[in-house]
């Protein structure tokens, strides 16, 4: 079998020239090892694996993941790591080098990339921001702003919580829907210009920067996670979070959403189809252990999600406490004033046989106070994912504790960081095509070139900062980071076993490695994976299609504020989320057809030119 | 003289037992202590000497609220004690005693030395209330500039030096090269060939086959 030529970026032929740069290279296999888990654990593993796991009954919801984990995720992992290290090549390159019809895919790849890195920023700009403000005394979010005539609190924060306002006013000033747009935040403007310059002083030189300042950010997130696992470990409330996290419910595992949800948290959590892990892996010696590389960063990556839901989930269990001892002293306190009985004589331990004794005595004006029920198990189903998890909920939690600005500032600079190395991936999977395809003028500097990529994504993540930003990102999220990738992740497969033939590709793995792919590799990439990819896609469109899109306003003049006002996509807004889906994936068709167009045109013009004189070899 | 000071007295407080025991008039104010949640293990017992104390600070506030009107402790009646330590008053005004001092003058008085009367009881806003009378809310602490800021601008100066740097550093090394490398070509000229270059310096191959090297070959 005849080996396709390697043909790197920028090839140098001659030896003795000093100007003229090899493909650059990762210093070491520890630096390319923890780029790519870096790519893989990002924000994604500490606020929506633990929700997962919450919602879809704890314990039991780990045998769906851990199916998909090896069912879907580590076969197209290493898929992506063994093509990208054999052709080394970004995205673009290396569909192409394997038909020059499926360059698409690379396009499509990057342009995922682009669009998901635009709004993955914004959201380490909202973490700069809560950084920033963790260094107050005490901390803005723990009480609420007094009205102008300094009487009484400003109601809209009152209505909800000081936490709440926070957020949806001081931070993202968010507008009552989407079509009012609101203006320009000029502090939002702030913190995304100094996100892009963090990123870009860390993306300046591609990976000869990258691969410096991924040894702080990808160890320090797990450097925190063990402080907060110990620290909350001793917060008291924190086993009956953990308990109620890990509790199996296996009735959910009848369910069909929860095998879904586990198939599509695999695949978003390991990054996968972003061209990104291609982008890494082109950059690495072709004699390298790929199959090992992979199952390293699929393991690492669940086990940072089960180790990062341990102290999540413990905290939360400490609010919860917290919440549920609030609402009895409440209770208590309206008990003492309206019994007029003896301060701190009722306690929270004997508050069940004072009320007996109460309600028997004078149960109208026990009535007439409207106690609240308090029971722990409604706060501890107050769950959140995302961002309502970061910095509603656990921020509310941190209030609580002792010591609340150091564990604000941790908890804010391991965000950034988990963010700043998933980052690194998506601008990867753009700068790596642009530079194999020579798109770059020779004149122009990587820095400045790394600049301009910067300075774009900037410009047009502006979008963001507006007052319906937050509503916006939502979009770019469930439209851009969900269907493309699947689809996209889907061609790689069948390019990959049928397209480029999974006999050559083994031959080319056991060339690399030194051993051919045994029959697990086999049988998933043949057949489980993508089937697999095929099912959860169309189960996808199919929850998808099922209801009419909606999304949850933040609205202080609803009726039922400070509930979430649940409002329809207008028409416009709607046509832009299909745009949004359809836009990345047409390049495929297109790229295609445009490929089929020439190839005819030139198979047309050789018939017509058919002269004997002419030497067609 | 003194008999007269001591029929007041006795008229005084049998007005004090009459108002108790009739319905709680319109200028009452109720008061709520709640000594233990505020000092823990320090807490006081409340007694009649705290009472005592009580009216005087009281009697105070409304002195220097209305100055020259000497209120006293007999001004200032105290009913339905309980065991919350929670009661009502009144302040009776000096010419009569049987007229009440209007709700506005007492909160007028409460609010103004409502500090003085919280620490003399070692108690809170919280801890001392006086329903009906609402705490002044603590103003925010506005800094001038707001601390969220300078972070920023700590972070943002320490990234921008770095991207100076990281900009500037290879230009300066790039310089550095570019002087070493004539110093060494004046050098090597004998052992290097004397290629005629058209172009632009370094732009072809070094061809070693005509080195001046393997003249003299080794025999």
């Amino acid at each position: 079998t005849v080996f396709p030529q390697p043909q790197d970026a920028e090839h140098s032929q001659d030896n003795g020239l000093k100007e003229i740069t090899a493909r650059p290279e990762w210093d070491n296999k520890v630096q390319y090892l923890l780029t790519c888990i870096g790519f893989a654990v990002g924000l994604g593993n500490v606020w929506r694996f633990p929700y997962l796991c919450q919602v879809y009954g704890g314990g039991a919801f780990l045998i769906p993941y851990v199916i998909a984990l090896v069912f879907e995720g580590l076969p197209l992992l290493h898929m992506e790591l063994a093509i990208g290290q054999r052709l080394r090549m970004g995205s673009v390159g290396v569909w192409s080098s394997i038909s020059p019809y499926l360059g698409g895919l690379g396009v499509a790849s990057m342009a995922v990339s682009f669009l998901v890195g635009l709004f993955y920023n914004m959201i380490l700009a909202w973490i700069l921001w809560y950084f920033f403000h963790s260094f107050q005394s005490p901390l803005p979010w723990s009480a609420c702003p007094l009205n102008l005539n300094h009487t009484c609190y400003v109601s809209e924060c009152e209505k909800s919580t000081p936490v709440n306002y926070f957020w949806y006013r001081n931070t993202l000033n968010i507008t009552p829907n989407i079509e009012t747009s609101g203006s320009l935040q000029w502090w939002l403007v702030l913190c995304l210009a100094s996100a892009w310059c963090i990123v870009y002083i860390c993306f300046i030189r591609g990976i000869e920067t990258i691969g410096k300042a991924i040894y702080v950010t990808v160890t320090f997130p797990y450097l925190v996670l063990t402080i907060f696992l110990v620290r909350s470990l001793t917060l008291s409330g924190a086993t009956d979070g953990l308990i109620y996290l890990f509790t199996p419910n296996w009735e959910t595992l009848k369910n069909p959403t929860v095998w879904l949800d586990a198939a599509t948290q695999i695949f978003f959590s390991l990054s996968l189809a972003f061209g990104g892990l291609i982008a890494f892996s082109s950059y690495n010696a072709q004699k390298n252990n790929c199959e090992r590389d992979a199952l390293i960063v699929g393991c690492v990556n669940s086990f940072t999600s089960i180790y990062a839901s341990i102290p999540i989930f413990a905290i939360l269990g400490f609010k919860a406490n917290e919440n549920y001892d609030d609402c009895r002293n409440w209770n208590i306190l309206r008990l003492t004033n309206a019994f007029n009985i003896g301060d701190e004589n009722i306690t929270l331990e004997n508050y069940n046989d004072w009320l007996n004794y109460l309600n028997t005595t004078d149960p109208s004006e026990v009535q007439s106070l409207e106690l609240k029920t308090c029971d722990l198990q409604t706060f501890l189903d107050q769950s959140a994912t995302g961002t309502g998890l970061a910095f509603i909920l656990f921020t509310e939690a941190v209030i609580k504790m002792p010591g609340s600005q150091v564990w604000a500032v941790l908890f804010f600079v391991m965000l950034f960081s988990l963010g700043l190395s998933s980052m690194f991936g998506n601008l990867e999977g753009v700068l790596t095509p642009l530079l194999d395809l020579h798109m770059v003028p020779s004149w122009m500097p990587k820095e400045i070139f790394t600049g301009l990529i910067c300075l774009t994504s900037f410009t047009v993540a502006l979008i963001f900062t507006l007052g319906s930003g937050n509503y916006w990102l939502e979009i770019f999220n469930s439209y851009v980071g969900s269907m493309p990738l699947l689809i996209i992740a889907f061609f790689e497969i069948i390019s990959v076993v049928y397209i480029y033939g999974i006999n050559r590709f083994n031959d080319d793995i056991e060339w690399m490695t030194g051993r051919r792919p045994n029959i697990y590799w086999q049988v998933t990439w043949r057949f489980i994976s993508p089937l697999m990819l095929l099912v959860v896609f169309v189960a996808y469109v199919i929850v998808e299609a099922e209801t009419q899109p909606t999304y949850n306003a933040w609205n202080p003049d609803y009726v039922n504020f400070p509930l979430a006002d649940v409002q329809y996509y207008p028409g416009w807004v709607f046509a832009i989320c299909v745009l949004l889906s359809v836009l990345p994936v047409v390049s495929i068709p297109l790229v295609a057809l445009y490929k089929f167009t020439g190839f005819v045109k030139n198979y047309i013009m050789n018939r017509h030119n058919q002269n004997p004189y002419a030497d067609e070899l | 003289m003194l008999g007269k000071i001591f029929f007041l007295l006795c008229l005084s407080s049998a007005w004090a037992e009459d108002l108790c025991s009739k319905a709680v008039p319109p200028e009452a104010y109720y008061v709520r202590l709640s000594i233990k949640t505020a000092l823990g293990d320090k807490a006081y017992v409340w007694n009649d000497n705290e009472m005592f104390l009580f009216q005087a600070t009281l009697a105070f506030a409304m002195r220097s609220q209305f100055s020259g009107q000497e209120y006293n402790v007999s001004n200032i009646v105290v009913c339905d004690e309980t065991p919350r330590v929670s009661f009502w008053f009144v302040v009776t005004s000096l010419e009569d005693p049987s007229r009440l001092v209007s709700r506005g003058d007492v909160e007028q008085a409460v609010r103004k030395s409502r500090n003085r009367i919280n620490s003399a009881f070692l108690l809170t806003d919280q801890t001392l209330e006086f329903i009906g009378i609402t705490p002044t809310l603590a103003a925010p602490v506005a800094p001038n500039t707001p601390p969220w800021l300078i972070v920023f601008g700590v972070v943002m100066g320490a990234v921008f030096a770095g991207i100076l740097v990281l900009l500037v550093l290879p230009l300066i090394q790039k310089k550095r090269k570019k002087n070493q490398p004539m110093e060494d070509e004046d050098s090597d000229e004998e052992t290097q060939v004397k290629t005629a270059e058209n172009g632009p310096e370094r732009s072809g191959v070094y061809n070693m086959s005509f080195s001046d090297d393997d003249k003299f070959t080794q025999m």
